[in-house]
């Protein structure tokens, strides 16, 4: 029996590099790649910062060559800067707050890395994230600190028959282990939390730089004038800091008002929402999502909370998912409506709200609305 | 394994080898020191000047070593900008030198006072002497640089006509010979040529040296100072072993011209490799105009020059003069073809499997393909540019490499091969927006998974590159 074919996407990260190494153990026909994604130049880059930095490459370039696997490098740059660096800004620009792993994930460095991949003749995609494919459903990595399942929720049927994730099963300790047994140079590196484009951390400030200031006010909810602002996109639901007005009790940002220029603020208690609207939802398993009962996690790391799942949609025509192979700017998907088991703070659309029963990943959606007992909160 | 990358880098000759071993094993001697030791390596050395100053119609005093084709440009670039007062620190290159000239010329933009006008080329990669005529400014252009052949499409130059202007208005010309250097024609006295850069590893020496060959009387500053070798104008050790081979290679080099090798061997074979692909592929597009081929059967995009097709450009005329460097004198070994709607990375990277050597554009530091700023100055789309293979053949070339290189490119085409109308045109086959297709679809029910391989699958599959 012939191996199977596997392309492996590799960071220069550890995750990735022992994804490859546990990959070869396997008996794999093991390819690496790494995808550059930026066009820093490198003297502008910092190690450890960011992605994609000549270091990155260079530390994947050598595990593959401890492995001896062929390596690769593509250029996916101008993908990378279209679908995740563009949106990102666009998203803020509309008063959202977008998750970028995620719609890297959808757009880059998986299902489309996996659509080029099979379109090359190989049979799996091997990633470095902490999850778990079993019986071609998508479930929580074993290592809840490290779960990624969150930023994969997007993935069908179609996907996850060629994705393998090697790590889902491990534990971080053990993959940094494992790194250390075969030598990795990689098995010390530090994590990588930033948005890898916004290398100093400061999003305010790199959005500042592509829009210009764009002023405007800071309202309660009565629409009083309270202070003024340098940009709407510099803030997202449930920020405290930088609104720069004095008040007796703290006040949070309650919802943005891109066309207005306005910033909403209100009290914490304000913040609270019982119902979100999902859009571009798809479930996992390629079906409509059903009506019924699962729990939503709306931040990577953040808790979970009950709800109850109505779609509101009917089924789009030629299937709930759309296209998988050429994966258009926003896949169609239906619209649910979750109702809340207790009230959740500070949910901002554009998140992404995915859906759990127990470990297995039902699916998910973009938030699109929030609202607190009826009362429409943002739109 | 079928090399066909002598563009990026030639393998060794035999003759290379056996000039360095003897002075590798030898005790290490400094070329410089005054014992018998040194001698030797000196005169390992000096052997060496006199075969790379053979190769190119230079004398051996004119010939400067350096670590190779990229200091060879940058001594030229900035050493010549150093010597001119800054208003006549203008420099004028083709729009097409390699990097190692537009990069050190961006240096002195930027470190130096100077100023850089490019000039442009035609859709073939060939400089327009009228046109970069227009962007002399006599009294203040310092340098002009006008590569002989083009490193990627194998365009040769205009450079004799090109020195005759740059002469003109006072300035000095540098030729770019890494690639040519083995061809009939280059000639420093014959085409004017004031400064000529040559690297060793790509006539079959050792990487790690090369030369810049100083016209006699050429004021040029030193960039490296120290212990004063090389007239002062490139400090530093000589490496007597590396020499020596660069030197058996130049010679080797200068054979195969007298024999034909370089020309009509090598355009042969480029023959063979045309239309076993063009068989493969008949939308296949040549990108610039690396020369005429003795079937007369290459004729770049329908648009070359009729009256150069199916000559041997000479290496001598009727009298026995060497011929200067015509525009008919492009690569032999070279053709860099696109194959519309693959991407030159998805291409490469099944070739390898299949133990093929050849190249994409341009690579760039982090080892990634990008569009070549020669195929864009040609006027080539960046799509066009990222589906751009260039395969180059030199002095091992056989018939056999491109028979394997042309089966295997048939089966890399077989998986590539686009669904009709679901190819995405700007060559991503990763994110395309909107354009998805049911041939998109390869993930169907049915369809082997890694559970049931089947080995006969990568060259089965025809998927659709969807979006």
């Amino acid at each position: 029996m012939t191996a199977p074919q596997v392309l492996v996407a590799m960071s220069g990260g550890v995750d990735s590099s022992v994804a490859a190494a546990l990959a070869v153990e396997a008996g794999w026909d093991v390819t690496g790649v790494h995808l550059k994604l930026a066009d820093t130049p490198g003297h502008l880059q910092v190690q450890g910062k960011g992605c994609c930095t000549l270091a990155d490459a260079d530390d994947a370039r050598r595990v593959a060559g401890t492995l001896g696997v062929p390596f690769y490098v593509w250029d996916m740059a101008e993908e990378f800067q279209r679908a995740v660096v563009d949106d990102f800004a666009a998203e803020y620009a509309g008063g959202r707050t977008p998750n970028p792993c995620a719609r890297c994930n959808e757009q880059v460095k998986v299902v489309g890395l996996l659509a080029r991949a099979r379109a090359l003749g190989f049979d799996a995609l091997v990633t470095g994230h902490y999850a778990r494919v079993e019986g071609g459903r998508l479930y929580r990595g074993a290592d809840a600190a490290k779960d990624q399942s969150y930023v994969l929720y997007m993935l069908g049927p179609a996907e996850l028959e060629h994705l393998r994730l090697p790590l889902g099963g491990l534990s971080k300790p053990e993959v940094r282990a494992t790194a250390a047994r075969l030598g990795l140079r990689t098995a010390a590196k530090p994590e990588s939390y930033d948005v890898c484009f916004v290398p100093d951390g400061d999003t305010a400030g790199w959005l500042e730089r592509r829009f210009g200031p764009r002023p405007g006010q800071v309202v309660d909810t009565a629409g009083r004038v309270l202070g003024h602002h340098r940009g709407a996109y510099r803030y997202t639901v449930g920020q405290r800091r930088g609104l720069g007005i004095a008040a007796p009790t703290p006040r949070y940002v309650l919802r943005v008002e891109p066309a207005a220029g306005r910033v909403v603020v209100g009290e914490r208690a304000e913040l609270a929402i019982t119902t979100i609207e999902l859009e571009q939802a798809t479930a996992t398993d390629g079906r409509p999502l059903r009506p019924g009962r699962a729990k939503v996690r709306l931040r990577a790391h953040g808790t979970e909370v009950g709800c109850r799942v109505v779609p509101l949609d009917p089924v789009p025509p030629g299937g709930p998912a759309g296209p998988r192979g050429g994966i258009p700017a926003r896949r169609p998907g239906g619209r649910v409506r979750l109702e809340l088991d207790e009230p959740v703070d500070a949910v901002a659309p554009g998140q992404a709200g995915v859906l759990y029963d127990g470990d297995l990943v039902l699916g998910g959606g973009t938030v699109s609305t929030t609202s607190r007992g009826g009362d429409l909160l943002t739109r | 394994m079928p090399y066909l990358d002598y563009a990026a880098s030639a393998p060794l000759r035999p003759e290379a080898l056996a000039a360095m071993l003897p002075l590798l094993e030898r005790p290490a001697a400094n070329p410089s020191s005054q014992h018998g030791q040194g001698r030797a390596a000196r005169a390992a050395v000096e052997t060496a000047r006199e075969q790379v100053a053979a190769l190119i119609g230079a004398a051996p005093g004119d010939v400067v070593f350096t670590s190779g084709g990229t200091e060879a440009d940058n001594l030229a670039v900035k050493g010549t900008v150093l010597t001119r007062p800054p208003e006549a620190r203008h420099l004028v290159c083709s729009a097409v030198e390699h990097h190692a000239v537009l990069d050190a010329a961006a240096w002195a933009e930027a470190d130096a006072g100077a100023r850089t006008d490019l000039a442009p080329v035609d859709r073939l990669g060939r400089v327009d002497p009228d046109r970069l005529a227009a962007l002399l400014d006599p009294g203040h252009t310092a340098l002009v640089a006008v590569m002989a052949a083009n490193n990627e499409v194998g365009t040769g130059q205009p450079v004799a006509a090109v020195a005759e202007l740059a002469h003109t208005a006072g300035a000095v010309l540098l030729c770019d010979a890494v690639q040519a250097a083995g061809l009939p024609g280059v000639d420093m006295t014959a085409d004017g040529i004031d400064l000529l850069a040559l690297a060793s590893h790509k006539l079959g020496g050792p990487t790690g040296v090369g030369a810049l060959v100083v016209r006699p009387g050429t004021s040029l500053r030193p960039l490296v100072h120290g212990g004063g070798q090389e007239r002062g104008l490139r400090s530093g050790t000589l490496p007597a072993a590396a020499l020596a081979g660069f030197g058996a290679a130049a010679a080797a080099a200068l054979a195969d011209r007298h024999t034909g090798t370089t020309t009509t061997t090598l355009s042969t074979l480029r023959s063979h490799l045309l239309a076993g692909l063009r068989a493969l592929a008949p939308d296949l597009e040549i990108n610039g105009d690396p020369g005429p081929e003795p079937g007369g059967a290459f004729n770049p995009d329908g648009s070359g020059d009729p009256g150069l097709v199916g000559r041997v450009a000479p290496d001598l005329d009727a009298d026995g003069r060497r011929l200067p460097l015509t525009p008919a004198a492009g690569l032999p070994g070279l053709l860099s073809v696109r194959f519309p709607g693959r991407r030159a990375e998805d291409l490469l990277l099944l070739l390898d499997r299949h133990g093929v050597a050849c190249s994409a554009g341009s690579a760039c530091a982090s080892g990634a393909v990008t569009p070549s700023h020669v195929l864009v100055a040609m006027g080539r789309d960046p799509v066009a540019a990222r589906e751009t293979v260039r395969f180059s053949l030199g002095h091992a070339s056989t018939r056999a490499d491109v028979d394997a290189a042309v089966t295997a490119v048939g089966q890399a085409l077989e998986v590539l091969a686009p669904a009709d109308g679901s190819l995405d045109r700007r060559g991503s086959a990763a994110v395309g927006r909107g354009e998805g297709s049911e041939e998109g679809r390869r993930t169907a029910p049915g369809r082997p998974g890694p559970g049931s391989p089947d080995p006969h699958r990568v060259a089965a599959a025809r998927p659709g590159v969807g979006g």
